[in-house]
């Protein structure tokens, strides 16, 4: 099964996103979707690198991928930081004007916009973060 | 990721080339805090070929418009590729920032 693990930093942003790119190449998504699953693995991952470790804790962060059914692909990603407030995360407020829209809160947003699941558990210290992607067109 | 500013007329154009993500979205924010500091408030953004955005540059672009808004400037953006539009269409972007079709009509 392909994985990559690299430490959680954002100057490891570009490999690991091309990991997630190549997987999704591989089984055949097309150029807008890879784009899309492409931004929601920046997503993840640059949440991952501002929260999982912090203060001087140093960590990785491990993608895999494989394929379930005929046009289903997973990738998964985990570290093993401090628990994920996963279901805490609010939603920004898209019809906010410019003085009232908060800086933060889009990227789990644009998460569940680009991926059909995303799905989190924490498993023996690792926070696991699912997407679940179906080739569509 | 590219920035190459110009004036025209009372406007500075800031044509941004490549992508806009965590890592160059920073050097964005840096160039037109600079082109603040130099007292210019009117700025139109053309994205005719910037390929990508994610949150960070919408953020950015947010960060923009918070301060273009305080020295009562103007914030506009030109020419979005499909990809990027429909992120700026998903999180709402689009209704607070003017999108124009092309820098001359963003311009005016």
């Amino acid at each position: 099964m392909p994985e990559i693990r690299l430490p959680a930093r954002l100057e490891h942003l570009e490999p690991l996103m091309a990991f997630v790119s190549d997987c999704a190449e591989a089984r055949g998504f097309s150029g807008k979707r890879v784009q899309e699953i492409q931004l929601a693995t920046e997503e993840a991952l640059v949440n991952i690198f501002n929260y999982a470790y912090p203060e001087d804790r140093v960590g990785d962060v491990r993608i895999l991928c494989w394929n379930e059914s005929d046009d289903t692909l997973v990738v998964e990603f985990r570290d093993s930081g401090i628990p994920f407030e996963f279901d805490n995360l609010g939603t920004p407020d898209v019809e906010a004007s410019v003085a009232g829209r908060e800086i933060g809160g889009l990227g789990i947003f644009l998460i569940r916009k680009m991926v059909d699941e995303v799905d989190y558990r924490r498993e023996e210290g690792e926070n696991i973060l699912t997407f679940t992607l179906q080739a569509r067109e | 990721m590219e920035i190459t500013d110009r004036n025209q007329d009372d406007t500075v154009v800031v044509s941004v080339k490549g992508r806009m993500d965590a890592i160059s979205a920073p050097e964005f924010e840096k160039d037109l805090d600079a082109r603040i500091g130099q007292g210019e408030t009117r700025f139109v953004i053309d994205l005719a070929e910037l390929d990508y955005i994610s949150s960070a540059g919408l953020r950015s672009i947010l960060a923009l418009a918070k301060k273009v808004k305080t020295g009562q400037g103007m914030l506009h953006l030109a020419a979005l590729k499909a990809p990027v539009k429909e992120v700026f269409d998903i999180s709402g972007f689009s209704s607070i920032i003017p999108i124009f079709d092309s820098v001359d009509a963003a311009c005016r």
